[in-house]
Formats: C-alpha cells, sequence, structure tokens
C-alpha cells in the first residue's frame, strides 16, 4: 500500500473511531449508577477510543505529509480536516481538565460533521503554487486551525448549556434560535448525503452559459440541475440530464446555489422526519442527554475555552498571518476578505470576554455568544472560500 | 478632596467601595451578597468624578459599555467592507462607478455610491479604529492605576464582612486552631502561595502578576495602533513597482540612485505530469497539464553606487549580491525588500532582417534592430549599408493618415528603412511593418526580409521599505505576552483567619474558579476545615428551585 493510499484508510478508520466514541459518550450519560467516586467505565472508553481515533488521524496527517512533500493543509480538504482534527484534541484537553463525559458526546459529533464535510470537496493531494511555498503555510494555518478549534469548544459547551436551559415547554425566540442551530448541523448532514449520493451514481451533466463577461463557458453540474447557470444549455454529451426549472443572472454561482439547494431539501427533509419520530423540537429530545450536566461548570467550560482559544487564535490567524503576507505578498494586511473576516472573529471575541468581564454577561447570553462566534468561525471557513474568492480560496475549489 | 477613614485606620480615596486595606465595606453596597472584586473596591476616576466636560469624556471612553460598542460596530462595518470587492482588487483601468453597475447590479451601484468601494480606507472607518484607541488608553488608566494601589496596599486581616461576601467562604470548628493554622500555612506554601501572617491570620495569594495582563495586552494594542498611523508619515513607508526586463540593469526606485538591479534571467515553472511527483498527477489532471505555477523566479544582482551622483554620467556600480528572487524568498538589504510579483513572458527584444534582392533572394548580411535602442546605421560590408529613418515602436496611423506611434512599448513596430548597395548608391527607401511592406517611391530592387524575433522576459518587482515594521512588531509581541500573562494565568487569594475562636475561609479568583475549588479541596484534604461553600451557586440553587447538580461543594 502507498503512503497516500495508507493516508486515506487512517482517515477513514479515525472516523469510524470517533463514531464508536460518540456512542460510549451517550452511554456515560445513560449510565443510571454514575457517581463521582465510582469509576466511570463508559467515559473511559469513550475518551480511550477517541485518543485511538486522534492518533489514526495524526497518523493520516504525517503519512499524507510524507507523500505529498508538504503539511496537508494546502487545500478545502485539507484545511477542513485538520481542523476536525483539532477540534478532537481540544476536546481531549478539555476533557482531562474538566472530565466532563457530556461534552463528548457533542464534541464528537461536530468533528464528524467537519470531517465529512471536508471529504465532499477533491480530495486528490495538490501540490503548492509559489505563494503557499512556505514553512509559514504550516506554523500559520496549523496554529489558527488549532485556536479556531478550541474557540469551538466553547459552542460546543454553550450548546449543551443551551439545550439543558432553555425552557421547552412553550415555543418561545430561544426554542426557535436553538431549532435554528439544530438545522444547521443536520443540513451539514444533508449536504454530506446528497453530495455521496449523487457522487455515487456518477451523475454529471455538462451545460455551456454565458457569464458576466458575456463569454460562452463550460460548467459541470454533479447534482440534477435545479437552477440553471445563465443562458444554460445541456452539451451533448449530457442529453436527457434534468433541464433546469429556472434560470439564474449571470453574477450568480448556479452551480454553487444548486448545491446549497439540495442541501437545504436534504437538511430539510431530515429535519421533519426527526420531528414526527421525536415528535418533539430536537433540542427538546436532546434535553434528557444533559439533564444532569452542572450549569457553573459548563459555563466555565465555555468560558475557558475562549479563554485558552483567543490567545492562539490571534497568534495563528492575525499574528503568524501577517508575517506570511508581510513575505508573500509584500503587505501584511491587505483587507482581504478572509483576512478581515479573521479580523471579525477576534473583534467578536475581544467583545464576549469584555462583555462577560464587566457587564457579567455569564450563563445563557455567554452561551449564545459561543453560538454566534462559531457561527462567524464557520462562516469565515465554508462561505469566505465558496462565495467570496480572494487571495485565500483555495484555488478553484 | 475629601478621603474616607476605615475603622481600621487606613485612609482610602473618596469613592472607594471597600477599605483598601481591610475590605470593611465603606459605601452601601445594598441587598448584594457577594462583593464585586473587580478593581478591588478601588476608586475609579470614571466612577467618582462627572462634573466637569472632561470627566464626562473620561467617563464615556472608560465605560467597556461603549468600547464594546465601538468594537462591534468595527466588527459590522469590517463585514460590509467584504460584500463586494474592494476597489483595490477590481481591475485597475476601468471605472469603479461603472464597474459596480455592471458587475453588481442595482446593489453593486448604492455599495459605491455610500463609498463601501473604499470602506477601510474611509475616514469614518479609520475614526472608529482611532475611538478604539483613545478608549483602550482611558479605560486601561482608569483602572490600572487604583487597581494597583489597592493590591498594594491590601492588608491580612480583613473584616468580617469582607470575608462573608466572598464567593467561596466557610466557617469551621477545628480543635486546634494553631496547628490547623501552621499546617494550612505550610501547605499554602507548598502550592506555590505567597503567605503572609499577621496577629495569626493568614494571606496567601498567587498569579498576582496575571492582573496586569489585559493592561499589558492594551499597551500592545496602542504600539500597534501607532505603528499602523506612522506608514502615512513621509519617509517612513515606501511601496514601488519596477518592471526590469532580462539583461538590464536599472536603478531600483525609492533608493534616491543609490541602488541598481540587473536581471540575469525570469524563470517561470509549471508542474508537469511525470517530472513531479506522482502523487500530484490527479491534481494535474483535473486543472491541466502546465497550468499549476511551480515557480516564479528572477536572478538578479544587486549593485551599490559608489561615489556621488553626478547628473548624466553613468553611475559607478559595486557589485552587492546575486539572489534568486521567488514568492515567499524577497530579496532584503539595507531595509529594503524586493518581491517577485508580475511578470510578462518573451516581449518583443529586437527583430532582424534580411537585405535581400527580391528577385534572386540573394542576401547581403543580417541587420538586428534594438527594439529598444535601434542604432541608426547599419554597415554590411562590401558597399551595402541600411539606415534605419523611422522607427515606430506601437505603429498606427493617425487621424490624419500618416504613420505614428500609439506607445513607446514595441508592441507592434514599424521601420522605414533605407538601404544602400553598390548598385543603389542613392539607396531605395522601405516601410516595413509586422505583415507588411509599402515602397513609397515605387518598385525597390531590394528588400529587408523579415529575419527573427528576439524575446525576452520581464520581471515585476515590488520596492519596500517598511520603517513601521518593528513597532508593529514590538507592539504585537507586548499584545500576545499579556495576552498569555492574562488568559493562562490567575489571580487566586485565600484568607484564613481565626474569628470569635472559629475558623474562616474565604477566597477570590479573577478567573476559573473550578481550578480554585479543585486547589481547596486538596490543600482541606484531612485537616478537618470544611469546604468553603460556593455562595454563587447555593444563591443560584435557591433561584431555581434546586435543580443544580451541585459540585464543588463537598
Ligand atoms: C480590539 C480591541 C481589544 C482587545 C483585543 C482587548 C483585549 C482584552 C482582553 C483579552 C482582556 C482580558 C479579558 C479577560 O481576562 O477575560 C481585556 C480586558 C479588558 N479590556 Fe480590553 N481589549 C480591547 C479593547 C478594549 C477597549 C476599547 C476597552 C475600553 C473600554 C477595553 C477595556 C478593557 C477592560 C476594562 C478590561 C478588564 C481589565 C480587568 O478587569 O482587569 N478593552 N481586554
Amino acid at each position: 500500500m502507498d503512503m497516500a493510499q495508507l493516508s486515506s484508510t487512517l482517515l477513514y478508520i479515525a472516523f469510524v473511531l470517533y463514531l464508536i466514541g460518540t456512542f460510549f459518550f451517550g452511554g456515560a450519560i445513560r449510565d443510571k449508577r454514575k457517581e463521582r467516586q465510582e469509576k466511570d467505565r463508559w467515559s473511559q472508553l469513550g475518551i480511550s477510543v477517541t485518543i485511538i481515533g486522534f492518533l489514526a488521524q495524526v497518523g493520516y496527517f504525517v503519512t499524507r505529509w510524507i507523500a505529498a512533500g508538504h503539511a496537508p493543509v494546502s487545500n478545502l480538504f485539507e484545511f477542513t480536516t485538520f481542523f476536525g482534527m483539532m477540534l478532537v484534541a481540544a476536546f481531549i484537553i478539555i476533557y482531562f481538565i474538566y472530565r466532563l463525559s457530556v461534552l463528548g458526546l457533542f464534541a464528537l459529533p461536530v468533528a464528524l460533521l467537519v470531517i465529512a464535510y471536508a471529504s465532499m470537496f477533491p480530495r486528490e493531494i495538490s501540490p503548492l503554487i509559489p505563494a503557499l511555498q512556505s514553512d509559514w503555510l504550516h506554523i500559520h494555518v496549523t496554529t489558527a486551525a488549532a485556536g479556531e478549534a478550541i474557540l469551538a469548544i466553547s459552542f460546543v459547551a454553550g450548546l449543551i448549556y443551551l439545550i439543558r436551559v432553555v425552557d421547552q415547554s412553550k415555543p418561545s425566540k430561544r426554542t426557535f434560535w436553538l431549532e435554528v442551530v439544530m438545522f444547521c448541523l443536520i443540513t451539514t448532514l444533508g449536504f454530506v448525503i446528497v453530495s455521496t449520493a449523487f457522487g455515487l451514481s456518477g451523475y454529471e451533466a455538462k451545460f455551456t452559459w454565458v457569464d458576466k463577461n458575456k463569454q460562452t463557458v463550460e460548467v459541470i453540474y454533479d447534482m440534477p440541475a435545479l437552477v440553471g447557470p445563465h443562458k444554460g444549455e445541456l452539451m451533448k454529451e449530457s442529453a436527457g440530464r434534468m433541464e433546469p426549472l429556472v434560470e439564474m443572472p449571470a453574477i450568480i454561482n448556479a452551480r454553487k446555489l444548486n448545491t446549497v439547494i439540495w442541501s437545504l431539501i436534504a437538511g430539510t427533509a431530515l429535519y421533519i422526519m426527526l420531528r414526527l419520530l421525536l415528535r418533539k423540537r430536537v433540542a427538546a429530545a436532546l434535553k434528557p442527554l444533559v439533564k444532569n450536566v452542572n450549569l457553573d461548570l459548563t459555563d466555565e467550560i465555555s468560558y475557558r475555552a475562549v479563554a485558552i482559544g483567543f490567545p492562539v487564535f490571534t497568534l495563528g490567524a492575525l499574528i503568524f498571518a501577517m508575517i506570511w503576507a508581510q513575505i508573500a505578498w509584500t503587505r501584511f494586511w491587505g483587507w482581504d476578505p478572509k483576512e478581515v473576516w479573521a479580523l471579525i472573529t477576534w473583534l467578536f471575541y475581544a467583545a464576549f470576554l469584555h462583555l462577560r468581564l464587566s457587564k457579567g454577561w455569564h450563563g445563557e447570553k455567554s452561551a449564545w455568544l459561543a453560538v454566534i462566534g462559531f457561527a462567524i468561525i464557520m462562516f469565515n471557513l465554508v462561505a469566505v472560500n465558496l462565495v467570496i474568492a480572494g487571495l485565500h480560496s483555495y484555488a478553484g475549489t | 478632596m475629601e478621603h474616607v477613614k476605615c475603622e481600621c485606620g487606613h485612609v482610602n480615596p473618596h469613592g472607594t467601595a471597600f477599605c483598601e486595606s481591610c475590605g470593611k465595606p465603606l459605601a452601601d453596597l445594598g441587598e448584594k451578597l457577594i462583593l464585586d472584586m473587580r478593581y478591588e473596591g478601588s476608586a475609579r476616576r470614571s466612577q467618582t468624578y462627572k462634573k466637569t466636560m472632561i470627566d464626562q469624556i473620561w467617563a464615556f471612553f472608560s465605560s467597556v459599555k461603549v468600547g464594546v460598542a465601538l468594537i462591534v460596530i468595527t466588527l459590522i462595518a469590517s463585514a460590509i467592507g467584504t460584500i463586494f470587492p474592494q476597489q483595490m482588487y477590481i481591475p485597475p483601468n476601468v471605472d469603479p462607478a461603472e464597474y459596480y453597475k455592471q458587475q453588481y447590479g442595482w446593489a453593486g451601484k448604492l455599495y459605491y455610491e455610500l463609498g463601501f468601494n473604499n470602506l477601510y480606507g474611509s475616514w469614518w472607518y479609520i475614526l472608529l479604529i482611532a475611538l478604539i484607541g483613545v478608549s483602550l488608553v482611558i479605560c486601561s488608566l482608569d483602572r490600572v492605576v487604583p487597581l494597583y494601589r489597592a493590591l498594594k496596599r491590601q492588608g491580612v486581616k480583613r473584616h468580617p464582612r469582607f470575608l462573608e461576601r466572598q464567593r467561596l467562604f466557610g466557617v469551621s470548628h477545628v480543635s486546634d486552631l494553631d496547628k490547623t493554622m501552621a499546617v494550612l500555612k505550610e501547605r499554602l506554601a507548598a502550592r506555590r502561595y505567597h503567605v503572609r501572617e499577621e496577629d495569626g491570620h493568614l494571606l496567601a495569594e498567587k498569579g498576582r502578576f496575571s492582573r496586569w495582563g489585559p493592561y499589558v495586552n492594551h499597551i500592545g494594542l496602542i504600539i500597534f495602533l501607532i505603528g499602523a498611523m506612522l506608514r502615512s508619515v513621509p519617509g517612513m513607508y515606501i511601496d514601488r513597482v519596477m518592471w526590469i526586463p532580462e539583461g538590464e540593469t536599472k536603478e531600483i526606485p525609492g533608493t534616491n540612485g543609490r541602488y541598481f538591479l540587473k536581471s540575469e534571467k525570469f524563470i517561470f515553472e509549471t508542474y508537469e505530469k511525470g517530472k513531479d511527483n506522482e502523487v500530484f498527477n490527479a491534481a494535474i489532471d483535473r486543472v491541466g497539464n502546465g497550468m499549476i505555477a511551480k515557480n516564479y523566479q528572477t536572478n538578479v544582482v544587486l549593485y551599490k553606487r559608489v561615489g556621488p551622483v553626478i547628473p548624466g554620467a553613468k553611475p559607478k556600480l559595486e557589485k552587492v549580491k546575486e539572489y534568486p528572487i521567488r514568492v515567499n524568498e524577497p530579496l532584503e538589504f539595507d531595509h529594503y525588500a524586493l518581491y517577485q510579483v508580475d511578470f510578462r513572458l518573451n516581449e518583443p527584444k529586437a527583430m532582424s532582417f534580411q537585405l535581400a534582392d527580391k528577385q534572386s533572394g540573394e542576401t547581403f548580411g543580417t541587420v538586428t534592430v534594438d527594439l529598444y535602442d535601434p542604432k541608426e546605421s547599419y554597415n554590411l560590408g562590401h558597399g551595402y549599408r541600411v539606415e534605419l529613418l523611422s522607427y515606430f515602436p506601437d505603429f498606427e496611423f493617425d487621424e490624419d493618415g500618416n504613420p505614428s506611434t500609439k506607445s513607446r512599448v514595441p508592441n507592434n513596430p514599424a521601420f522605414v528603412f533605407k538601404m544602400y548597395a553598390p548598385d543603389r548608391p542613392k539607396g531605395e527607401v522601405s516601410f516595413v511593418a509586422i505583415r507588411q511592406t509599402i515602397e513609397p517611391f515605387g518598385n525597390n530592387k531590394y528588400k529587408m526580409a523579415f529575419a527573427g524575433l528576439q524575446t525576452r522576459n520581464v520581471s515585476g518587482l515590488t520596492v519596500r521599505r517598511d520603517f513601521t515594521l518593528w513597532i508593529l512588531g514590538v507592539g504585537g509581541a507586548i499584545f500576545m505576552i499579556g495576552l498569555i500573562q492574562g488568559m493562562y494565568w490567575n489571580h487566586r487569594r485565600i484568607w484564613v483567619q481565626r474569628v470569635n475562636g472559629e475558623l474562616w475561609i474565604a477566597a477570590h479568583t479573577n478567573k476559573n474558579w473550578f481550578g480554585l475549588k479543585n486547589e481547596l479541596r486538596r490543600l482541606l484534604d484531612g485537616t478537618g476545615v470544611m469546604m468553603p461553600a460556593d455562595q454563587l451557586e447555593n444563591d443560584k440553587k435557591a433561584g431555581q428551585g434546586g435543580q443544580v447538580h451541585g459540585h464543588g461543594t463537598a
């Protein structure tokens, strides 16, 4: 087996182990006999499996590095996978500080979603373009991802806090927004499912279309076209493929919008199914899992994750980024969208810390802020790469 | 100014909430059970004086509410700036007003009209950043001085009302007070606490320096902001573009004629299947063979001028060093940096022609015209000679139908040659352009036959000198130090006192209560002293109907 192959296998193993770890942590919650003094088998199994999974993923990282000759953080798949790995690492660290198994029950699924999401992008090993040929690539990207991952643990703790504390007996703004969070997570799963399904079926439809510079170009859809490109026409080899229902203006990337719509459809279908199955809000259904959670401790974990993550994020996403930008792009700061969103993330968490410190925004308010912070991080990771193209958007993906 | 004297004898500044020394509440704290320990109850200027205009401005900027508001507004403004590309990222040769409208419709038009196309350079955005800076300075000064005072003057013995209003507080009856105190003192010292003792009372403290973390990081930020502002001071910052063709030596702009650069060669490489690591094959296939850039490089020689600058005279140059400038590997010298940023491949450099007999095809020698520096006359020997009468580097016919040139760049060179031969001593005139020849004075015997084009690559380099970088570096470093200091350490204090024959323990930390409780638990283990209760948790429990599964209350 060659290195690249071995690497993929290790990633697969890590994924499965995280999945198993999630169930063990679930078992820890259900275990009624659980008492502080008594050793808690389920949690121990859970964290052991998680650590083995993490080591497998480190194996993936190292072997891929060897195969490529550069650190595998150079395209969207690699970076996002690495972010998932750091998420698990951050969870393991926080777990050993606070020993809260319910954290695993929520952190691991988030990591799983992140890795699954990553795998939907081209997975081949790509060579480095000149701008990326620098040790600062590894230094900057790894620290930035580590910082974001630690901050994401704050979201996980905040989410647990909210599920525990939001009153589900009657609908309110709080229940609504909590469901929105659930829906977003489910829609990510929806994206993974439709991408995998159409990928396996080998769906492909080629269109010619007219872009905003009035050039006729080609585009390949890998999902049936609900929305078509501007003046789009199916090419001969794709005759018989689905004709678009609506046509988009030239400034909109119809192919990506089409993927978003399919993901939303799948997410909505999943969500409705869940609601029918559970007969209550998704967050309400999760509530029993967290009923024994100590709120103050969860709140403190959420804050602590920000306290630990904020300096790491500052170092990686701003300081190292500026040093590298000075070397590679001649200026340390250029108001590129990705840079700006890193600044926004940083300002947001600065506001978070100040609100908490001096306005006493603890508990629920702080938990909502942690959710928003994670949304900003995800926006930078997903939307800025895919929608707002800039220097940073990994070529063409 | 009135001072407040506490019953312990300490004199406190006006506005103090609880005595700096013994902690006895001086102001009316109302129903609040737990003391607000954030600034040790010290008198902050902003909270104490509200009379004059300056007081009010001071109070305004020292408010964290205002600080957070400024941060949030800046955050939102920054986000707006990413909706459409900023003007610096649109093609330079288009009218921005047209561009935004054409690319993004009415939304783009609005964006442009609101000035968001240059959002980060707009006066109001810069003002926002400046206000954050002002706020940082004032809020820090407002707090750090009184905080320093209060922490320095804190007494060991605290008033019982101070102790019972701490979040962690407990009262124990122990059989042998002296012995227990001694054990605790020893254990505290072993846990690296700085322990002070007074009249048999203990104050154990650790990590006080972490309290200065926020102020240190704010100072770092201010230095950074000052550095960023200094870039607009003339001379601090140079940013120039330099195009240099292979083989040429040019003065480096921005160096006042002190440095020269010669380009030996520009190299452009792409990834190719078969030549590069096989694992890249899939990626190369997807984008196309030879489509992924691998290297942009200009091999240069750096020269320094020796001797004074004499106008008109050729400078005397001394070689400093040879260097391959690549992306990520700029050439650095004397505070300057030269970056590889752009290139033009295969620009025409010289054109060759053969003087030929139109009929027989016989040739009589080759003329090579340097398109940037053409000679006037070319002697081919044996009586054959060519003169260049006119040269149009970028040829076009002007409005009157006369040949002229659009620019000095040889995009479309055209020549008027005069050809001399032994049998044509007066010469024949020929107009030669790409793919056309005109013989203005009738039929010629000779012609200039195109014989080749020499091209060369041109490198686009950026010249930078930035004297603000070290200030930014210092600011950034101080910011990180302050951040780590404040975030990865915390300030813990434990008071152990004898009150009416009982052992009172109170504890406080500025963050990480979980850690403090663990520490206390270990500290008190086996001493017979009760673990202090978390009064905040008890408080909440009462409020929530006892749902919270307590921890930490052993
Ligand atoms: C983007 C700019 C800013 C950053 C990155 C920043 C960063 C920080 C950090 C990391 C802390 C420590 C928080 C903690 O320990 O949880 C802090 C504390 C603080 N900041 Fe800022 N800050 C910024 C702007 C401001 C502004 C504009 C003000 C003024 C109103 C301000 C006032 C304070 C105060 C009063 C504290 C608490 C100090 C203490 O209680 O010891 N900060 N800041």
